[in-house]
C-alpha cells in the first residue's frame, strides 16, 4: 500500500545543475515567425481604432451589442447583424498593480493594468488595457474611464492606438 | 454504464527541476500505479495520457512523444489537454473508456516538465494570450489572476488575510506528503502577508510554484474489482462533470466561476448528491493559487457566495476540520506541474478513501470526495467526485 512506500521516484536538480552543465543536457532555441490574418470583424475594429473609434456588433437574437465585435453571435449561434459604434468611456471592473513585466522580471515603477466594460455595450463587455494619470492609490473598481487616444499619424491600427484609460472628468461622458 | 474505481495510484516527487525526462517520470508514475494495482501494463486495455502545452517541453506531438513512457504503445491511446483542468479531466476521459464498456482496465497518465523551458516557463505562458487583442499589451500571466482576485475580493469584501491563510493551511498540510516541493511547518500568515507584491493583490506566497512531475491511476470496471478482489483498495467514481466558458475573457464577470459550478452540478447529479454541504466530506479544489481555493469551494456549492474565505478563518477547512480541504498541502505546498496534479487531486482522494493517506490521513471517516481542476484563460471546470 502506498503509505508504506519509502522511496518515491524522482531525482532533484538545482538551477546550477543546468547552468553549469553538471547533467547531460541537449539545448534548442525554436524559431517560429507568425503572420495572424486578422479576419473579418477584428480587421474591421483595428481600422476603426486607427480612426479613434471604438466599434461593436449587434446581435438581433440576445440584442447585446457585443464587444470586441465577432461576426457570429456565441450564445445565439448565429450571424451578427450590424456594426454599432460604442463610446471610449467605461468602468474599471478590475484591476492590478504590477510589479511583473512581461517576462516575470521585477519593476520598481508598477503598471496600473485592468479590465473596462465599454459604455454602449452589452454589460460587462469591454477590454484589457494600461490605466495611467492615476496613481496605484487612486485606482478602484468602478472607477469611470476614458480612453487616452495617441495622435493620429503615430496609430497603426491596434490596441495600442489607445495609450491607456484616464479617470473620467466631471461633466464628461 | 458500468461503475468504475480507481484501484491504484502512483507519482512521482515534485520538484522545479527533476533530472528524469518527462517520458521517464511518466514511466516511474505508471509503474508504481500498476504495482499498487497489482496488474502488468497487459493487462491495461486502453491508455489516457493528460499533459499540458507542448510548448513547455519544446516538443510537438508532446501525446505521442510520452507514449512509451505512459505504456500505450500498441493501444487505444489519446492525450487529453484542457489546460490546468487536464489534472482532472484526463481521469473523467478514463473513466468513459472503462464506463462505456469498451474497457475493462485504463491507465490514466498525467505528466508534466516545466524546467525544461529557460530561464522560466512564463516566456511560453506569453502564447495563451489572443494575439490582436491582447497580446500587444504585453501581459504576464499573473496579471489575469491578480485581476481575479481584485474582483473577488472587492466585490465581496473579504479581506486579504482570509485569503493568505489557504497558503498557510497547504504548505503546512503538505509536510505529510512525501512528494512536496514547498512544505513548510512553520510558515505563518505574516509570511504569507508580507511576501513580495508581484501583481498586487498576489504576493509572491500566494503563488504555487512551476513545478517537474508525474502521476498516474489504474481505473476499472466493478467486475474487474470483484475477480481481482481489489475492493479493499477501490475508491469508486460516483460523478464526472466538465464544463468551459468562453475564452472572451474580458466579457463576464470574473467574480464566480460558473463554469465550475455547472461542471460541479453536473457531476453531482450523477452521483446523487443534491446537498453538497452535508454530503460531501472533504474536498480537493485547485489552488494554483491561494484565493483559486476559496473562488472553487464557491463554485463547487460547498461555501456561499464570498464566504469560503470565513471558513478558512474558523478552521473548518483543516485536516482536522469539519470540511477538509486540500489535505494534500495541494498546489501550493506539494507542487504544481500542471497536468500531473492529479497526484494530489484524484490521488489525493484515492489514498484518503481507502485510508492509504498515512501523515495527512483525515483523522475522521470520510466516505466522499471531490476533485477539482482549473485552467485555459479562467474558463474550464473539470470536476470528480468519488466514494469508498
Amino acid at each position: 500500500m502506498t503509505a508504506r512506500i519509502e522511496k518515491w521516484p524522482g531525482v532533484e536538480l538545482g538551477p546550477k545543475d543546468l547552468e553549469g552543465g553538471t547533467v547531460t543536457t541537449v539545448r534548442s532555441r525554436p524559431d517560429a515567425r507568425f503572420a495572424w490574418s486578422a479576419g473579418e470583424a477584428m480587421s474591421r475594429f483595428l481600422a476603426e481604432l486607427q480612426r479613434g473609434r471604438l466599434i461593436g456588433r449587434r446581435c438581433d437574437g440576445c440584442k447585446r451589442v457585443l464587444f470586441p465585435p465577432r461576426m457570429f453571435c456565441e450564445e445565439c449561434f448565429r450571424p451578427t447583424d450590424a456594426w454599432v459604434y460604442v463610446r471610449d468611456t467605461g468602468a474599471i471592473e478590475t484591476f492590478s498593480v504590477s510589479y511583473l513585466d512581461t517576462d516575470a522580471r521585477r519593476i520598481a515603477e508598477p503598471i496600473l493594468v485592468g479590465v473596462v466594460s465599454i459604455d454602449g455595450a452589452a454589460p460587462k463587455m469591454g477590454i484589457m488595457h494600461y490605466f495611467g494619470e492615476m496613481t496605484k492609490d487612486d485606482i478602484r473598481i468602478g472607477m469611470r474611464v476614458k480612453a487616452v487616444w495617441r495622435p493620429p499619424e503615430e496609430r497603426t491600427g491596434s490596441v495600442l492606438d489607445i495609450r491607456h484609460f484616464r479617470p473620467l472628468r466631471e461633466g464628461e461622458g | 454504464m458500468r461503475k468504475v474505481a480507481v484501484v491504484g495510484a502512483g507519482m512521482t516527487i515534485f520538484r522545479r527541476r527533476l533530472q528524469e525526462t518527462g517520458k521517464e517520470l511518466s514511466f516511474e508514475a505508471s509503474r508504481m500505479a500498476l504495482d499498487q494495482a497489482k496488474m502488468e501494463i497487459s493487462d491495461v486495455n486502453a491508455v489516457i495520457h493528460g499533459t499540458a502545452p507542448d510548448a513547455f517541453d519544446g516538443v510537438h506531438m508532446k501525446g505521442e512523444y510520452l507514449l512509451d513512457g505512459s505504456g500505450g504503445i500498441r493501444k487505444p491511446y489519446m492525450r487529453v489537454y484542457t489546460g490546468g483542468g487536464t489534472g482532472v479531466f484526463s481521469t473523467i476521459a478514463g473513466w468513459w473508456h472503462v464506463a462505456s464498456g469498451l474497457a475493462d482496465i485504463a491507465l490514466v497518465v498525467n505528466e508534466e516538465k516545466m524546467s525544461s523551458c529557460q530561464p522560466h516557463p512564463q516566456s511560453v505562458f506569453a502564447h495563451i494570450w489572443d494575439p490582436i487583442l491582447d497580446r500587444p499589451l504585453k501581459p504576464n500571466l499573473v496579471w489575469i489572476f491578480a485581476m481575479e482576485m481584485n474582483r473577488y475580493m472587492t466585490v465581496h469584501g473579504i479581506p486579504y488575510e482570509d485569503i493568505a491563510r489557504v497558503a498557510v493551511k497547504n504548505k503546512r498540510n503538505a509536510v505529510g506528503h512525501p512528494c512536496a516541493q514547498l512544505p513548510d511547518a512553520n510558515i505563518t500568515l505574516e509570511d504569507v502577508m508580507n511576501s513580495e507584491v508581484m501583481a498586487w493583490p498576489v504576493h509572491r506566497l500566494d503563488i504555487s510554484p512551476p513545478s517537474d512531475g508525474a502521476a498516474a491511476v489504474v481505473l476499472a470496471s466493478e467486475d474487474v474489482v470483484r475477480k481481482r478482489k481489489l475492493r479493499d483498495q477501490a475508491a469508486w467514481i460516483k460523478g464526472v462533470g466538465w464544463c468551459i466558458d468562453s475564452t472572451m475573457w474580458t466579457d463576464r464577470d470574473l467574480v464566480f466561476p460558473e463554469y465550475v459550478n455547472r461542471a460541479a452540478k453536473m457531476a453531482y447529479k450523477q452521483a446523487k448528491i443534491d446537498r453538497p454541504k452535508r454530503q460531501i466530506d472533504f474536498a480537493e479544489p485547485y489552488d494554483p493559487f491561494d484565493y483559486k481555493e476559496l473562488h472553487h469551494l464557491e463554485g463547487l456549492g460547498l461555501a456561499d457566495k464570498g464566504k469560503a474565505g470565513l471558513m478558512t478563518r474558523e478552521g473548518i477547512t483543516e485536516r482536522d476540520g469539519k470540511l477538509p480541504v486540500c489535505p494534500s498541502g495541494g498546489l501550493l505546498g506539494v507542487g504544481n506541474p500542471i497536468a500531473a496534479t492529479m497526484g494530489i487531486k484524484i490521488g489525493e482522494l484515492y489514498w484518503q478513501l481507502t485510508g492509504q493517506a498515512g501523515k495527512r490521513q483525515i483523522p475522521h471517516e470520510v466516505h466522499t470526495g471531490v476533485a477539482q481542476a482549473w485552467g485555459d484563460l479562467m474558463q474550464y471546470g473539470s470536476v470528480v467526485v468519488m466514494g469508498a
